[in-house]
């Protein structure tokens, strides 16, 4: 039995010699992280409550609060109902259900504890995902009336997805079923036979009743047959050591500290391995060859330190002066991260708008922030088979695993390797949500040095010989709004005044390049990547570019204005009314959309996201396209794009 | 910390005098070392607190020699709002929920860190490291951004801001210890003392100033006790107790039967009171 630390030290006078040795045993406690996950109502809830109880971590008023509460809202009659002492919010309160993660603390004689409670239900997959990256161990908890269920398999899946390597398999409510033997043999032997793919270092089976707390703190004479530990007894002794510091040294820059000229030190977190003044180190740094340097100091507030290990927030000083930034990774040269712009990884999706494929997200990994795309989804994962399917997107809650190529080259290592180097997410640029999870694979680039081949013409030699500047002038609005007619108008002039032009027309385009894209969002977002990558070469031979393509997604513009330098790319959104459209109708098509013939068209049935910071704006309804075209050619001419 | 000194353009950190600030502070104080903290303190003053926590604060800004900066909300104060007559939940939402917003706008601050924890009260158990706000400060349970591994989404539009709260994983308990471990200084009014308390609501309350009136049959009497959190003198309800040294404050704590919050007056004002104040901005 663990007495409670309380009680050991009521017993202890208030004598110094005590409480050292109490703080010392403390400071020597080690702390498990773990996660609880389980269908709704199979008692996670309750089952926490119980171990907090249980551990005499509740103070009277919560208690007090507590059997008022299980008066009022609890849904076990008399009897405190411990799950009201873990569901917090008033909302799911009302409803009786679990919504988010929460982070409850306990301790015994042994360890410290930090539990995640996550949900169960379907679609708060992201949550558990949450829970999951920073647990060391996860309870998965089985209504022993029911069985291993489709979520059951989701859980364990996604537990190992995030690396977790200890499971425990809590079969629950089994006083329901007389305590009986066969029931759990068959669940325990169901689950075997799924997670022997998922690679786990542990798994410890146990049969609780967490409502009357048989098997969750002490064994229970009602299973004699159970020959396992009680619960709370293998989580204080399960070996769950990581040892992170003994893998190799990665410290991610965070920030760059110069009080004065003569100070300048590198801040972050350890995580991985452990480093002393006098080592050598490299600096993993986006696009350039690595440099190496000694550590001259470890710096802290109370004097220099001899040693730092994985976990410790340090600031380091080198010996050299090697020109680091925040997203750097320090790093032992011996056994270096990858650096590259192409990785493959497993993605899994926490949004409800789904993930375009070459659509640009930042990608956050460590210290750095760059956008990346995804360049191609291999499968998606059937997380209740682990088959793989074919699959052109994900949607919330889905994982897959794809290739991802980034704007600028990061340090990185496998995620299996290292969490905090391996594991990323990626946000939406425009609402700043955070929308995937991902874990690294492999690099995919060899060599970690491949650089852009540089070319003795260039695009300011070519620029020069035409007597012009490039520059891409991007038009985008509705079908039927005078892009084209616009953009034709345009290039009429340029090429009556000499200048070399060309035009890249979206009906046309369509023809060859984007021959085999259709009309999704998708497709959208490729054909108007290739568009962009087109734009680029073309504004690279010298030329002036015009675009006239719907454009309709503001991520996919400004994917095409980043691809260029500043001031080569010119938006101009042809601002025509839908209705003025839909009578305009040049092509029929809107007729068509209306009637359901076309699918996916801008402005019926797929939206249309106006941009916010064109550089030029025209509305055609009042004014003649031949109006607007001289605009256009005056703008040019005074921001002396025109020679 | 470091992380928002690298990707926030204006952070300040909230600091409310008391232990959970005085630890905050100094984690910030090593952080940065050599450097100072890049960003000030700011103590949003109810004008109730208790005249040793102020002089505390003075001399704590003046010792480290940081920036500082004092909101109060002077449209409360002229409307004469106090914890007697208004009463506790009037008093808080007027003088420190409204009185934090008016001071984040008014200096445009768009990341501000508290010294929350999540093992103080249920509904903040739930709340992230790093908390989302929307442009009026209101925070949306459900609609937290997941925060995996110790990736922080940092990303924000114009006019909104976002909350940390770097000890979001501490307890009391590790609190206490850090306390006595690192001799970080703290108001004494943590420790005991004799000091003038009446008995009001069976909670004991130090009259610090003439403004607290007595009730009939009130008597204020001296007696030897300390404070277990820190907040307006009114709302804060003194325990009887001898610990005079950190290590009796922290050997206390092993034998204490009563969780920390329940000193202060405001929660037991409203069920889940907390939840509400937090989706009206209060910290
Ligand atoms: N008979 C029995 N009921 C249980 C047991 N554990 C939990 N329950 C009940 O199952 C219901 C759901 O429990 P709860 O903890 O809220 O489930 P959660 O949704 O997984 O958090 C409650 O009514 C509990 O009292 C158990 O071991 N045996």
């Amino acid at each position: 039995m663990n007495a409670p630390p309380k009680a050991a030290l009521a017993a202890a006078d208030n004598q110094k010699s005590d409480l050292k040795d109490f703080l010392a045993a403390q400071e020597r406690k080690s702390l498990l992280r773990f996660l609880t996950c389980g269908s709704v109502d199979d008692g996670k809830s309750t089952l926490i409550g119980r171990l907090l109880y249980d551990t005499k971590l509740l103070f009277e008023d919560t208690l007090a609060s507590l059997e008022k509460d299980s008066r009022k809202f609890g849904t076990d009659g008399d009897n405190i109902d411990f799950a009201l002492l873990v569901d917090g919010l008033e909302a799911e309160r009302e409803q009786g259900i679990t919504i988010d993660v929460a982070y409850r603390f306990f301790a015994t004689d042994k360890r410290k504890f930090i539990v995640a409670d996550t949900p169960g239900h379907e679609q708060y997959t992201r949550n558990m995902a949450t829970g999951a990256s920073n647990s060391d161990l996860a309870v998965i908890l089985i209504d022993a009336r029911k069985g291993v269920l489709t979520q059951t398999r989701r859980h364990a899946y996604i537990a190992s997805l995030l690396g977790i390597r200890h499971i425990v398999l809590a079969v629950n409510k089994i006083d329901l079923m007389e305590y009986s033997q066969d029931v759990f043999d068959r669940i325990v032997a169901d689950f075997h036979l799924f997670a022997a793919k998922l690679n786990f270092a542990s798994q410890m089976a146990i049969p609780i009743a967490a409502r009357f707390g048989v098997n969750v703190i002490d064994k229970s004479e009602r299973t004699p047959w159970h020959k396992g530990p009680a619960l709370l007894s293998h989580l204080e002794t399960v070996d769950v050591d990581t040892a992170l510091a003994d893998t190799p040294f990665r410290l991610p820059v965070q920030w760059v500290n110069r009080p004065d000229l003569d100070f300048r030190g590198f801040a972050g977190t350890i995580v991985g391995g452990r480093v002393r003044p006098g080592d050598t180190v490299v600096v993993a740094k986006s696009g350039k060859t690595s440099k190496t340097s000694k550590v001259a100091r470890i710096v802290t507030m109370d004097g220099d330190r001899a040693e730092a290990v994985a976990g410790d927030a340090v600031t380091l000083t080198l010996a050299d002066e090697v020109d680091i930034s925040r997203g750097d990774v320090l790093a032992a040269p011996d056994n270096r991260p990858a650096v590259s712009g192409q990785f493959a990884a497993h993605l899994l999706w926490m949004a409800d708008e789904e993930l375009l494929p070459g659509r640009q997200y930042l990608l956050k990994l460590g210290t750095a922030t760059v956008p990346a795309a995804v360049s191609e989804l291999k499968h998606k994962v059937d997380v209740n088979t682990l088959d793989h399917l074919a699959g052109k997107t994900l949607a919330l809650n889905e994982v897959g695993y794809a290739n991802f190529s980034l704007a600028q080259p990061l340090a990185f290592d496998p995620y299996k390797d290292n969490r905090d180097t391996g594991g990323f997410i990626l946000i939406d640029r425009f609402t700043n949500a955070t929308v995937g999870a991902g874990m690294i694979d492999f690099s995919l680039m060899r060599a970690t040095n491949v650089h852009w081949q540089a070319l003795d013409v260039n695009k300011q030699t070519r620029a020069a010989m035409k007597g012009q500047r490039p520059v891409v002038l991007w038009f985008t609005g509705l079908s039927g709004s005078g892009k084209s007619t616009i953009a034709n108008l345009v290039e009429k002039q340029l090429t009556a005044e000499g200048k070399h032009t060309y035009l890249l027309d979206g009906d046309n385009v369509r023809h060859g390049l984007n021959r085999d894209l259709g009309f999704t969002d998708a497709d959208r977002v490729e054909n108007i990547r290739r568009v962009g990558e087109t734009a680029r070469l073309f504004l690279d031979a010298g030329l002036i570019v015009l675009t006239a393509f719907i454009s309709p997604f503001r991520s996919e513009r400004r994917m095409a204005r980043e691809l260029l330098g500043e001031g080569e790319f010119l938006e101009v959104f042809v601002d025509t009314p839908i209705e003025v459209c839909m009578q305009r109708d040049p092509k029929g098509l809107y007729q068509k959309a209306k009637a359901g013939t076309i699918k996916n068209f801008t402005g019926i049935d797929s939206p249309y996201e106006a941009p916010e910071h064109a550089e030029l704006t025209v509305s055609t309804v009042e004014t003649s396209p031949e109006v607007h075209a001289q605009a256009i050619m005056a703008y040019l001419r005074e921001r002396g794009y025109l020679g | 910390m470091r992380e928002v000194a690298a990707e926030f353009a204006n952070p300040v950190m909230l600091y409310s005098v008391g232990k959970d600030s005085a630890v905050m502070l100094h984690l910030a104080m090593k952080a940065f070392y050599p450097s100072k903290p890049p960003f000030p303190l700011m103590h949003v003053n109810t004008t109730w607190k208790f005249q040793e926590m102020i002089r505390f604060r003075d001399e704590t800004v003046k010792r480290l020699g940081l920036d500082f900066i004092e909101y109060i909300n002077q449209d409360g104060v002229a409307r004469g709002i106090n914890p007697f007559d208004s009463g506790s939940s009037l008093h808080t939402q007027v003088m420190k929920t409204e009185a934090l917003k008016q001071a984040l706008d008014k200096y445009g601050f768009d990341a501000a860190f508290g010294g929350a924890r999540r093992d103080e009260e249920k509904s903040r158990a739930k709340e992230r490291i790093f908390s989302f706000r929307d442009a009026h400060h209101g925070w949306d349970p459900k609609n937290q951004r997941p925060e995996l591994w110790r990736v922080y989404n940092t990303r924000i539009n114009k006019g909104e801001s976002i909350r940390v709260f770097p000890l979001s994983n501490w307890t009391e308990l590790d609190i206490w210890q850090y306390i006595l471990a690192e001799n970080i200084p703290i108001v004494p009014l943590y420790f005991a003392a004799k000091r003038p308390v009446v008995e009001r609501g069976g909670t004991l309350i130090m009259r610090d100033d003439e403004r607290m009136t007595l009730l009939p049959g009130e008597k204020v009497e001296e007696k030897l006790v300390r404070f277990r959190t820190l907040g307006c003198y009114p709302l804060t309800g003194a325990i009887e107790s001898g610990a005079d040294t950190l290590e009796a404050i922290v050997t206390e704590m092993f034998t204490a039967r009563t969780s920390e919050r329940q000193g202060r007056l405001i929660d037991s004002d409203e069920k889940a009171s907390m939840e509400k104040k937090k989706k009206e901005g209060y910290f």
